[in-house]
């Protein structure tokens, strides 16, 4: 019994809210997609509201939204220069769904939409897909230049390009694989942390004294887990700019 | 020593070493400082900015996530290719083979990319430098 109270991984259990099913093909909206949903709706009414009233001299939370949008305008324009800025729409809507996913998902009994490596994965291919496209649009094949690194000897070439493309193949991969294992490793922490408390304490006024330490643990996890978000919304995005700056520039 | 102390540009350094017959202890120890100066002018400049918002108490961590999941996803996508190659051509098991260890090599290069030790994607130090100018 007290197994199932403390287990770690029942968080990240899909429920089917709503069941739909079409031609054979299972469309339930589950609390996955409750909190996607969620997730657009927060960002998008945060910066809806907090920009309406477009004060010359902005009020607090508008100011949050402009440094929100500054900080992504930098960052993209610093990785990818001003052509860059066309793609600002693509990357402003990833860092901020990546950010208020995480953020969302540190309230207890919501659902951490990215701690799931489909969602995660999704996205990461929606990067690479914009970077191929639009690379193959821009430089025609020129675009694949990208995979023959200077100086290379003609002999070698076939092994270094292979190798150069299967590391551009592992990118949507390795940055999938960052969000979500973040994530997911940090509810668990928090989870078994906590857990501890719950058992601990059921060991009478001895348990409870020594849950003092499993909980000021937790405490400082949850502390932790609000930096990771940030900054793995932060990592996402910048990695984001790094690769459509190759789909701009590739090989000078 | 007097004639010595140049800026600490690449170009000074280099120059300064080529008219330096004699090799004596402080002047070996000067010129590794110089090199450390300018290889620390050139190196870190692409993962400074990232590394800005991890200066928390999270920095050792995340950068060890970095270069790990960098690593496994070269891993993973090599052998997934052999794997496919494999199922298509009926080669078993010869692609896995061939494509793990270039996966493996594919997930080095990931790693040194991400450490800022090796040139980006089909760039030189030159497009780097190029970079920083726009900044």
């Amino acid at each position: 019994m007290a197994a199932d109270k403390v287990d770690p991984i029942h968080q990240f259990h899909i429920n089917k809210l709503i069941p739909i099913d079409i031609g054979g093909y299972d469309l339930s909206f589950t609390n996955s997609a409750l909190f996607m949903v969620t997730t657009v709706v927060v960002a998008a009414a945060f910066l809806f509201l907090t920009t309406s009233s477009r004060s010359l001299v902005p009020g607090r939370l508008q100011s949050v939204s402009e440094m929100a949008y500054e900080f992504v305008g930098n960052m993209l324009r610093d990785a990818a220069g001003t052509q860059g800025m066309k793609f600002f729409p693509l990357v402003f809507s990833l860092f901020m769904f990546v950010l208020v996913a995480n953020l969302l998902g540190l309230f207890p009994y919501f659902f951490t939409v990215t701690s799931h490596i489909i969602v995660t994965f999704g996205l990461a291919v929606l990067v690479i897909a914009t970077v191929v496209v639009y690379g193959f649009m821009k430089h025609g094949f020129g675009f694949l230049k990208l995979f023959v690194p200077h100086g290379v000897p003609v002999f070698l070439l076939p092994l270094v390009v292979l190798i150069e493309v299967i590391s551009f193949v592992s990118r949507p991969v390795s940055l999938s694989v960052r969000l979500f294992a973040n994530m997911l490793a940090g509810h668990i922490t928090l989870k078994v942390f906590s857990g501890f408390v719950v058992s601990l304490s059921a060991l009478g006024a001895l348990g409870v004294a020594g849950s003092i330490l499993p909980l000021a643990m937790a405490v400082a996890l949850t502390a932790l887990e609000l930096l990771v978000a940030f900054l793995q919304a932060y990592v996402f995005a910048v990695l984001t700019c790094m690769y459509l700056n190759d789909a701009l520039h590739p090989g000078h | 020593m007097a004639d010595k102390n140049g800026p600490d540009g690449t170009g000074e350094t280099g120059r300064g070493k080529q008219h330096e017959p004699d090799i004596r202890d402080d002047d070996l120890e000067r010129r590794r400082r110089d090199l450390e100066a300018s290889l620390a002018t050139r190196r870190p400049d692409r993962l400074e900015g990232k590394d800005d918002a991890k200066a928390g108490g999270a920095a050792g961590y995340g950068q060890a996530v970095k270069l790990s999941s960098e690593f496994i996803a070269g891993v993973v996508v090599g052998a997934g290719i052999g794997w496919i190659i494999d199922r298509l051509a009926g080669t078993s098991p010869w692609g896995l083979i061939v494509f793990l260890l270039l996966g493996f090599g594919a997930g080095v290069l990931n790693v040194m990319r991400s450490a800022g030790v090796v040139a980006e994607f089909g760039q030189g130090d030159k497009s780097r430098r190029d970079q920083d100018d726009k900044k």
